[in-house]
């Protein structure tokens, strides 16, 4: 990269080597112990926190060269946040990025996972804010700590009965815990639980980052990831009652979008993706064609 | 009744630095008795309870507890993992302080369904059914089931804790002036309920205190402390009809009549 009278001024993917090595070290730690969370020394990125920090760090460890980078926000490649990573990657990597699920190698996501089943050798880093799942029953760090060292999950349970308790079911719809391969209880960043079954021996590699939280996590392929429940009130994921409206795709998680100001609305799937590739096969919605008529 | 003690304290003794805790305190407790520790503020009464409850690992000296199997265990030799499950299911720890035994966020019926998904149950049905079983057993309506601990008052706050407690049909219970802070008529409804579950389960139980009345009602056996040392030790109403030393004297003669 550099000639005699360059200084290196441009360090491939944004990170120092040093703190790429710390950063895959957590990785390597983390797919090694499925589902307990590393601690390791985020770094300052510059955008916000919140914005997916975690999430930029992990995918600038693991991306090279050859690699070909897809980033999806809520399901959207065309979203600020989707949109701003992507650049940021084109500009201090080089990397190919592209939206089509297929075609990636590394897909940076936040809140979804992809419709189409992920692959051997495709890696879905996801951006976390909050990683402890127990968080918000116990405050202490230190007792979290311990009820993972000791396998204490009752707690968990404890959140689940109160939602059946005030609403007749589990009312927890995003980040829903899960048990990784019979140990771990993880919090899967907020994600609906529509795509837990989707983690379940998925072929991809799995890793979350979260970077105010100084966390990183990690589900290897093929590996069993439970969602928790009651025998009686037992796991089920969302279900939508009218196909996707663009591309009457069914089965898929589905985004409301409001029309009008006179209660006209439509559903359309959150992975834009994969509406788009339904619709070029020539599946057509409900209303595909005359949406922007309706928008007027 | 059995031939072997359930907890065997021997030589217990906590410093704080240079500062006494408790002394070298020794005693045994047997399946269903209830011992009473009585003391002014500042005795080593809340010391010597954390000191054998592991909460507080004591500068020397050895707790030993029976095991459901029969065998004593030095409880500061077992795994941390097998002493906080021992803690959460065959002892009980009833605070003075009801919201640090409690999860105050959390429903009644949560709060009482905790030990029970912590040792694995599953069922929400039978967790709740269990759950409305112990809060008729406390006295709180079954229409409280799903509010808060802190829409509860005090009396209330106590029974819901004890019910928490007792679901996992503990062999021990740990109490920390259980009564404190509670107007009389509630304490004495409250006292009335412990003897009652004390009796009908069988429970041995520790009971600080520093109302000898409290003592009286609930206990068989009572020690009295001073400055960190044991310096009476006998059945309750022997001590109480008859103390020995002076400052046990002093203690029984200063209960206000009235």
């Amino acid at each position: 990269m550099n000639t005699h009278t360059q200084l290196a001024t441009y360090n491939f993917a944004y990170l120092d080597e040093q703190t790429k090595r710390m950063i895959r070290r957590a990785i390597l730690k983390a797919i090694a112990i499925p589902g307990y969370q590393v601690p390791f020394a985020s770094r300052e990125m510059p955008m916000p926190y919140g914005w997916g920090t975690g999430g930029v760090q992990v995918t600038a460890s693991v991306l090279g060269p050859d690699d070909t980078l897809k980033v999806i926000d809520q399901g959207a490649d065309d979203t600020t946040n989707a949109v701003s990573i992507r650049a940021f990657f084109q500009k201090v990597a080089n990397v190919e990025v592209t939206t089509r699920t297929a075609d990636a190698t590394i897909i940076q996501t936040r809140h979804r996972i992809p419709e189409e089943t992920l692959t051997d050798g495709q890696i879905l880093v996801y951006q976390v804010p909050i990683p402890e799942p127990l968080r918000f029953l116990e405050p202490r760090e230190t007792e979290t700590r311990k009820m993972h060292a000791l396998e204490e999950y009752g707690l968990m349970h404890v959140k689940l009965y109160e939602d059946i308790a005030r609403n007749g079911h589990i009312a927890t719809t995003y980040a829903y815990p899960v048990k990784v391969e019979g140990r771990y209880v993880m919090d899967p960043s907020p994600t609906p639980k529509f795509d837990n079954p989707k983690m379940h021996k998925s072929r991809a590699l799995q890793l979350f980052g979260a970077g105010r939280e100084k966390r990183i996590y990690a589900i290897p392929p093929y590996t069993d990831v439970v969602s928790l429940d009651f025998e009686d009130h037992p796991f089920e994921v969302q279900k939508f009652d009218e196909p996707c409206a663009l591309c009457a795709a069914q089965g898929v998680y589905l985004d409301e979008v409001i029309l009008d100001d006179h209660g006209g609305r439509m559903f359309v799937c959150s992975d834009t993706d994969y509406c788009e590739k339904r619709r070029d096969e020539g599946h057509v919605g409900p209303l595909a064609g005359d949406s922007a008529e309706t928008a007027q | 009744m059995s031939d072997h003690p359930l907890l065997r304290v021997s030589a217990v003794t906590k410093f704080y630095g240079s500062r006494v805790g408790c002394r070298d305190v020794s005693f045994e407790l047997w399946p269903g008795e209830v011992l009473a520790v009585v003391g002014e503020s500042g005795s080593g009464k809340t010391t010597l309870l954390n000191a054998i409850s592991t909460r507080l690992m004591p500068t020397s000296g050895t707790v030993e507890y029976c095991m459901r199997d029969g065998k004593f265990r030095d409880l500061y030799r077992m795994g941390e993992a097998e002493r906080r499950f021992l803690m959460r299911t065959d002892w009980g720890f009833v605070h003075q302080n009801p919201a640090d035994g409690l999860r105050m966020t959390v429903s009644a019926g949560a709060n009482v369904g905790e030990r029970l998904m912590a040792i694995g149950d599953r069922h929400y049905g039978n967790i709740r059914s269990s759950a409305t079983q112990w809060l008729d057993r406390v006295e709180i309506e079954a229409d409280r089931i799903d509010d808060q601990p802190r829409d509860f008052s005090g009396g209330m706050r106590q029974r819901l804790q004890i019910a928490r407690n007792l679901v996992t049909g503990p062999r021990l219970v740990f109490m920390d002036e259980p009564t404190g802070g509670l107007d009389v008529s509630v304490q004495a409804r409250l006292l009335d309920l412990m003897r009652g579950l004390v009796n009908d389960l069988g429970l041995a139980a520790i009971v600080v205190t520093h109302d000898l009345a409290v003592a009286r009602l609930l206990s068989h056996r009572m020690m009295v402390m001073k400055d960190g040392n044991v310096i009476e030790h006998g059945l309750t109403d022997r001590v109480l009809d008859d103390p020995r030393e002076p400052y046990t004297q002093l203690l029984v003669s200063s209960i206000l009549q009235v």
